[in-house]
């Protein structure tokens, strides 16, 4: 491993109620950039992203996130590990019981000993960069879902960390609120010096802003490669991917018996 | 119809070991929870946010009830005693009960469904809106910031309330005989205080506000934290809270109660 790579998938294996559901994975993630996991609903994004926070626990495999073998840490260590990166949630996981200053100085609070005064300004200028400084009194009950996603990235920074997973983060916003999003990405990457890692399905839009990409399909790792790379691809899944088209593939019919049969049609059409 | 039989068995021991498993399940959170308290308590402003929500807040209902509770018990008393007579014990009578019995019994059961469902309502949202996953990813465990503080403010407050619905009903019952009725207020009040002993009566009666009041928060963050986290799930969960923590206390509240007052004159 060179001392520019951050996280480190080798071989990776997960299986749920003995279905596997990622086999084989290897990625590496380099310092500084932001990379893309793309794949269509329920093949294992979401997994992949549990498995480098270490919520749940490969079946083969590793995952190292800067030298240290995530699922072999003790609980302590892992909780130490945490500090140094941070996730952002679907629908953004705010607290809805704290307003948005509370939410984002939740982890300064939680984790450090800063006087309240410098939390203070430190919240600000999290809540600045992600243009929501005026906002920071509201609930988060009164934000819109563009607002709420900003609040919670602003959250996901407020300790500078080394890498942020971004869980679906296009999801069901509009278009504005959309490229918002993606330009903070981008911008709050290159500023922070940090590694984001975009679980997404939206490919026009993280394609403008990511470094490199990975398609994950039926558990492997489909295709790879820089944005031009994909779009310009010919590979049948990813450009079934890419332009959105309805049969490859990926079929359009869940396996099913023939159509004739199950319209108990008997052999007159089959 | 030996298949029926075969598959109402196994559906049975299914039943048994799903319960089981879940009691265990329950007991080990339990203990989780104890052993993660220390920070809770440290910042005890946690707490005191939340005796706010399950206690100050449950004020209303408990005062209302209590008054209410008071008032019967006094008109009831009266009905009977005064065809003996002795109406004046009606102030014994009403002050017994309550702190004795429905005191802790009644507003365990108020506390329950105001403020258990809340709880877990409020957990199992949080759970199915991920608040809590984002929680275990900043590094700071759900079960000691969000669980515990939860747990001791419901701990805390259901004494208290337990208290004040008595001493509420007490009013109330003085309310209904001595200026409706006009028993004598002398001996409603002394007869009253003769009667009540401090060791035995008040103090077993706050021995078991205590343990409904662990029982019915315990229940009730253990069902939020279980949920699944669907809105059928949180659903389910906070009507279950209301069924489990209501037969706990009654069934505790026996429990307690022939321990307590066994033999007694």
């Amino acid at each position: 491993m060179t001392s520019e790579t951050l996280v480190e998938i080798n071989d990776l294996n997960f299986s749920y109620d003995k279905r596997a559901i990622l086999k084989g994975i290897n990625i590496t993630m380099p310092r500084g950039k932001v990379i893309a996991i793309m794949g269509g609903s329920g093949c294992g994004k979401t997994t992949l992203l549990r498995l480098i926070g270490g919520s749940i626990a490969p079946s083969s495999g590793y995952v190292k996130v800067a030298g240290q073998v995530v699922h072999e840490l003790s609980r302590d260590e892992l909780f130490q590990m945490r500090r140094k990166m941070s996730m952002l949630f679907q629908f953004g996981a705010l607290f809805t019981d704290l307003s948005v200053f509370d939410n984002v100085a939740f982890q300064m609070r939680e984790h450090t000993n800063l006087p309240e005064a410098v939390i203070r300004d430190l919240v600000l200028m999290k809540l600045h960069a992600v243009g929501l400084r005026g906002a920071h009194k509201l609930m988060p009950a009164e934000l819109s879902g563009g607002m709420a996603r900003r609040v919670a990235l602003a959250r996901s920074i407020a300790l500078d960390p080394l890498l942020i997973m971004y869980d679906e983060p296009f999801t069901g916003l509009d278009p504005i609120s959309l490229s918002v999003i993606g330009n903070l990405i981008r911008r709050l990457t290159d500023a922070l010096g940090m590694t984001s890692v975009v679980v997404t399905h939206d490919v026009q839009e993280s394609l403008k802003i990511v470094d490199y990409v990975y398609f994950i399909s039926e558990g492997v790792i489909a295709a790879h490669g820089t944005p031009a790379e994909v779009r310009d691809s010919v590979a049948p899944f990813v450009h079934q991917f890419v332009h959105g088209e309805e049969d490859g593939p990926v079929p359009f019919h869940y396996p099913a018996n023939s159509y004739a049969s199950d319209l108990r049609l008997g052999n007159r059409f089959a | 119809m030996p298949r029926r039989i075969v598959l109402g068995i196994r559906g049975v021991g299914h039943r048994v070991i799903e319960s089981v498993w879940r009691l265990g399940r329950a007991s080990r959170f339990f203990m989780l929870m104890l052993l993660k308290s220390g920070i809770s308590l440290r910042r005890f402003h946690l707490i005191i946010r939340e005796i706010y929500f399950t206690g100050v807040l449950s004020l209303i209902i408990i005062v209302v009830s209590g008054l209410f509770v008071g008032m019967v018990l006094g008109l009831q008393g009266y009905e009977t005693l005064q065809k003996y007579g002795s109406e004046s014990a009606v102030g014994t009578l009403v002050a017994l009960s309550l702190v004795r019995e429905l005191g802790p019994v009644v507003a365990a059961l108020l506390f329950a469904s105001r403020a258990g469902s809340a709880i877990t309502a409020e957990i199992g949202l949080m759970k199915a809106t991920e608040q809590l996953a984002a929680m275990e990813m900043m590094a700071v465990d759900p079960i000691a910031r969000v669980v515990a503080p939860r747990f001791w403010a419901g701990v805390i407050s259901m004494p208290f309330l337990a208290a004040m619905f008595s001493a509420v009903g007490i009013f109330g019952g003085y309310l209904v005989t001595v200026v409706l009725i006009g028993v004598d207020e002398g001996s409603f009040w002394s007869q009253m205080q003769n009667a009540v002993d401090f060791r035995y009566d008040i103090v077993n009666g706050v021995i078991k506000t205590c343990v409904f009041g662990v029982a019915v928060t315990a229940i009730a963050v253990f069902e939020g934290y279980d949920a699944p986290p669907t809105a059928e799930g949180v659903s389910g969960a906070t009507t279950r809270t209301v069924v489990t923590s209501s037969l706990a206390i009654l069934g505790l509240d026996f429990v307690l109660t022939a321990f307590m007052f066994r033999g007694m004159s």
